[in-house]
């Protein structure tokens, strides 16, 4: 069914660290790697080894430079997945109720056997999450890892998204949004975080941390006094060697 | 957004066909017999062919008939049983017509109504789309339905009503452009919110996520060069108005009457090929498209 539901049980979702994330990808190559034979239809790659390959992922890392209008340019690595939104544009659209989100966790899910391939969803969704597969022509996005999340067979330290587990700067966060406590609500309301195109009214689950304040130079004084010259006015010996060598040609 | 073939053929043909149904369904021109005959071949091959085109985008057409489920929420399911029930009906009507040479006026109201409610379903197929902010504004609608019954009354024959309604598309299409053109600029939406780094300073793409192309940069990063735009505007003006609304202030002949459909629909062509080759996706505003 493609109405959304009025609320759900649990709204879990990725908090990701803007100020953390070093822009490794690792969370693209185990994202694709688990989803690839995992839930649904495998990612396709077309002319993998060829001039032009092109694939579908669920995951993808942009980098944005960000000039202040004083001081120095940041550079800020942009990890980008579905949102899980509340109000997610993408389930509404489509014909065939394929498209939707669970009433227990809020997760934003497509069967497959019901999709047509119209690709609406797609053209619905701001932030490019969705992919249309190029080998079996339905749409593909993330599942929050439903797979591993909820999998009594994994290690209780795997059942988290692949992104979350295998990120090496701890970038991504794993949690439940409907609960105040959890690390993801604290972490959001600690470090102030934030929904992407608040004004498409999408109301993502997901949050991002926007990045710390930079240090200024000024700040970063503390080895400054170790560099100045260690004797402006030579004495004694030295000043007796400087004097004579003074003296020679080509000395000053 | 790119211009698929597929949809542009569909929103084109099926268009017009249904403009020309509306027409039919309520009695101009009053045909009965074979020209009946001649007029339902026409409006269905136009109708159907054009929903046919836009079944071969689909990646599953095979599971097509599930998109009849969803009308709580889904336009596009909305327009699917429209148009099926418009075609119902209207055979039903044209039956009466070319059988029985009688007209059942109340059947073809309600197919007249089905027919537009089909063409205005699918231009809220795009209106609804906050996503692209060229197409997410009342005029979509407007526009789309101008353009169906206009090219509908000049395949009608209904010459006096094809121009006064002419005119008025042509005037809805200056609009549409005119306001088209700053959407994007106006809606709010731009690189700054969609990485919501804009208070830290001025964002500017640094690295793409991937070095080749993608199914996102390949369906909603297609752009134009605005000096081709302009010159394909001029000339989807001149075929779908002018030259129509000239032959029209001519005395009737039928060669020029022919002529004057054929411009209108190549003119359509190419007005519904720059709705989509010129409709900005914000997704593209990731990609550096369009970055201000």
């Amino acid at each position: 069914m493609t109405t959304l539901p009025t609320s759900t049980q649990k709204k879990l979702g990725l908090v990701i660290d803007l100020d953390t994330c070093v822009g490794c990808h690792a969370c693209v190559v185990s994202c694709k790697g688990w989803n690839t034979e995992n839930y649904g239809a495998p990612l396709s790659d077309q002319d993998p080894y060829g001039a032009v390959p092109s694939g579908t992922f669920l995951n993808r890392v942009h980098s944005y430079e960000v000039q202040p209008e004083q001081g120095q340019a940041a550079l800020v690595h942009f990890p980008k997945s579905c949102l899980h939104c509340e109000d997610a544009p993408c389930v509404t659209v489509c014909p065939t109720g394929a498209s939707y989100k669970r009433v227990e966790d809020g997760i934003v899910l497509v069967n497959e056997s019901d999709c047509i391939g119209c690709g609406l969803c797609a053209w619905a969704c701001p932030y490019g999450a969705r992919e249309m597969d190029a080998e079996e022509k339905v749409m593909k996005k993330c599942t929050l890892c439903v797979d591993r999340i909820y999998n009594e067979n994994l290690p209780e330290v795997d059942r988290v998204p692949a992104c979350v587990r295998t990120c090496p700067a701890g970038a991504r966060h794993f949690g439940d949004f409907a609960d105040p406590e959890s690390n993801v609500s604290i972490l959001t309301a600690e470090r102030g975080g934030m929904d992407l195109m608040p004004e498409q009214g999408t109301k993502p689950v997901n949050k991002y941390l926007p990045p710390r304040e930079r240090d200024r130079s000024e700040d970063v004084d503390i080895l400054a006094p170790f560099l100045d010259p260690v004797a402006s006015e030579p004495k004694g010996f030295m000043g007796w060697l400087d004097k004579a060598l003074s003296t020679m040609p080509g000395g000053q | 957004m790119h211009p698929a073939p597929s949809v542009i053929i569909f929103s084109t043909m099926s268009g017009i066909g249904f403009g020309l149904l509306v027409w039919l369904g309520l009695g101009h021109p009053g045909v009965t017999g074979f020209s009946a005959f001649v007029f339902f071949v026409v409006a269905y091959l136009l109708a159907v062919g054009g929903l046919i085109a836009s079944a071969t985008h689909l990646g599953h057409p095979e599971r097509a008939l599930k998109a009849f489920t969803q009308w709580r929420s889904s336009w596009l399911s909305r327009e699917g049983i429209c148009a099926v029930a418009a075609l119902i009906v209207m055979a039903i009507y044209g039956m009466g017509l070319v059988f029985f040479g009688s007209r059942w006026g109340f059947i073809g109201l309600i197919g007249a109504v089905l027919s537009l409610g089909t063409v205005f379903t699918t231009a809220m197929i795009y209106t609804q789309l906050k996503t692209v902010p060229r197409w997410n504004h009342y005029t979509t609608p407007a526009m789309f339905l101008a353009f169906c019954v206009s090219g509908g009354a000049l395949l009608a024959g209904q010459w006096s009503e094809a121009f006064w309604l002419l005119l008025l598309t042509a005037a809805l299409q200056v609009l549409v452009w005119v306001r088209g053109d700053t959407a994007l600029a106006q809606s709010g939406t731009n690189l700054a919110t969609a990485t919501g780094l804009g208070n830290m300073g001025g964002v500017r793409p640094f690295e793409a996520p991937h070095t080749g192309p993608n199914y996102l940069l390949r369906e909603f990063a297609f752009q134009i060069g605005r000096k081709h735009a302009q010159t394909l505007r001029i000339i989807a003006f001149v075929l779908a108005f002018v030259l129509p609304l000239l032959i029209i202030l001519l005395p009737f002949n039928h060669f020029l009457a022919g002529v004057a459909v054929i411009s209108h629909i190549a003119g359509v062509f190419a007005s519904r090929w720059l709705f989509f080759a010129q409709a900005e996706h914000v997704v593209g505003l990731y990609y550096g498209a369009r970055s201000v």
